[in-house]
């Protein structure tokens, strides 16, 4: 399943997670030398397919394909013109007269990455589609936990804010749940899905409780832009309710370590002396993202098979 | 002497593979991947004859007498830097480090270079091969490096670790230690000091293997039979 590409974490078995992080960490090293390339892909064209704006992890993916020699594309084009499925599909198809070695994919709409995967030979990477998942993150962060804590199995982590409408939350649930990890979520009813139990986490009303011997406290993103007003009375309420600080931070386990998948606003998921912690392990997420990006390519890029077949 | 945190890995997981465990051959490719052109088309797997080739005291003198003609051949024992090609170049490289360091009183410098990123295999399908472990202590700029391989044969894992070495900086000079040769070179690739020149067929199969913590290791070839020679 690896060979067909990366769209969702719920695909993906125990072992594959194992071997990419393995992969990772091995790619890290790379990262310290002085010369920080390998000639790995050289020859390899990575398209990265854009149709969501996203400088960091873009860029991520642009400093994982130029590490491992790989000629890297960028094409970013304007959401608005290709929300029909047949334009979509002819995208997809003049990418493929491209013969790139592997196509990495963001866009607003959930299922996109897959469709175009479907009539591509080259294997797709899903960089994030709509509420649906965000693989890489999930990754970057289940390879942040293993550094900080030398384990997933047995660990309680708790994701707060907008579970609802968040791919970074639903990879993250399948990701640390698949390792073994004991998933809670909290956030305010408007935020969390219908029956979430279903995903095997826990949710919680209130911080106190979610929080409660937790070792991996991830805070969600608000997209102020976008919900404020909508799902929640005022950012001061939410900041008050779900805002993490040193205070309520008391309630997880001293050693908890604060994660965040960027960028924070200062303020309202995490206070400010969170969000300058250190050690800065918000940061460790953002270098292990490229080295986990490195990883995903080595092991995906130039695998092609035919289209419609099985790998 | 080692560089700290040598024996571990870098990744906090079931990476490197720990002493007791069969470790898979290093060097070139297992004769599988590549079939000889113009060979019987016989799959290894036809039956093998499996040989202990080299047991570990053959093993301790090659290494101690690797470690003389080191000492003979160069003037500057302190740039040495030994540089152990995983997996089973690491264990080696780790010997001839203790042994120098009983002969000519030196501590050299030891690292460990996976090559796997800079093989010229090309991959279009199946499992890409497992990245191994490097870590390189400290710059190899104006050093003496000796790479410690356990079984060369077609050169190519020897250049792949020039390439690997050639980013970690400008070393002196470059040599190399293979505790087997087996012959089969398909580069321009000399190596300097060698264990055993053992004769083989292409399709033969030649592994380190080590014991508990590294030690009680031998060399095994694994012939295929089965085809009518």
């Amino acid at each position: 399943m690896m060979g067909r590409g990366l769209l969702a974490i719920e695909d993906l078995e125990r072992e594959d997670i194992e071997r990419i992080l393995e992969t990772a960490f091995h790619m890290k090293e790379v990262g310290r030398r002085e010369v920080k390339k390998v000639p790995t892909l050289r020859g390899r064209t990575i398209i990265n397919l854009f149709f969501e704006s996203s400088t960091r992890t873009r860029t991520s993916f642009e400093i994982a394909g130029k590490r491992l020699s790989a000629d890297v594309v960028n094409f970013s084009p304007p959401a608005s013109s290709l929300t029909k499925r047949e334009s979509i599909l002819d995208t997809a198809k003049t990418l493929d007269a491209m013969d790139p070695d592997a196509v990495v994919i963001r866009h607003n709409v959930a299922g996109v990455p897959k469709q175009i995967a479907d009539e591509l030979a080259a294997p797709v990477i899903n960089a994030g589609d709509g509420a649906h998942e965000h693989p890489t993150q999930a990754l970057l962060d289940l390879m942040t936990v293993v550094e900080e804590k030398g384990r997933i199995d047995g660990l309680t982590v708790t994701i707060i804010g907008d579970i609802a409408h968040s791919r970074v939350a639903r990879s993250d649930i399948y990701a640390f749940t698949k390792m073994g990890a004991e998933v809670r979520v909290a956030g305010p009813p408007t935020m969390m899905p219908a029956q979430v139990e279903c995903l095997g986490v826990k949710s919680f009303r209130t911080l106190r409780e979610a929080l409660d011997g937790a070792d991996v406290v991830m805070a969600l993103r608000i997209q102020l832009e976008r919900l404020a007003g909508a799902l929640f009375p005022s950012v001061r309420e939410y900041s008050a309710t779900f805002g993490l600080d040193r205070a309520k931070l008391r309630f997880a386990k001293d050693d908890a370590i604060v994660m965040h998948p960027g960028p924070v606003n200062r303020g309202v998921e995490l206070s400010h002396d969170l969000a300058n912690r250190r050690p800065g392990v918000i940061l460790d997420q953002v270098r292990n993202g490229v080295a986990l990006r490195m990883a995903v390519l080595y092991l995906l890029a130039g695998q092609k098979r035919g289209v419609g077949t099985e790998a | 002497m080692f560089p700290p945190g040598f024996e571990v890995p870098a990744a906090p997981f079931k990476s490197v593979p720990r002493g007791g465990e069969r470790l898979q051959v290093a060097s070139d490719p297992p004769v599988q991947i590549r079939p000889p052109t113009g060979a019987s088309s016989e799959p290894p797997s036809a039956g093998v004859a499996a040989s202990v080739v080299l047991d570990d005291l053959a093993i301790q003198r090659a290494l101690m007498r690797i470690a003389h003609e080191i000492v003979e051949r160069n003037d500057e024992l302190d740039r040495l830097y030994l540089v152990g090609i995983p997996n089973g170049g690491v264990p080696l490289a780790r010997q001839i480090a203790l042994n120098l360091r009983e002969i000519a009183g030196v501590d050299v410098t030891l690292g460990v270079l996976d090559t796997t990123l800079y093989r010229d295999d090309r991959v279009t399908s199946g499992i890409r091969p497992r990245l191994r472990h490097t870590e390189m202590p400290s710059a190899v700029d104006g050093r003496l490096v000796i790479l410690v391989d356990d079984v060369a044969s077609t050169g190519r894992t020897v250049r792949a670790a020039m390439d690997a070495l050639m980013d970690f900086g400008r070393p002196r000079a470059v040599q190399v230690v293979a505790l087997v040769d087996r012959g089969h070179r398909e580069l321009p690739i000399k190596i300097d000091y060698v264990g055993k020149n053992i004769p083989t067929q292409r399709t033969d199969h030649v592994e380190l293997r080590t014991g508990p913590a590294g030690g009680d290791m031998e060399v095994v070839l694994m012939q295929s039979r089965g085809a009518p020679s």
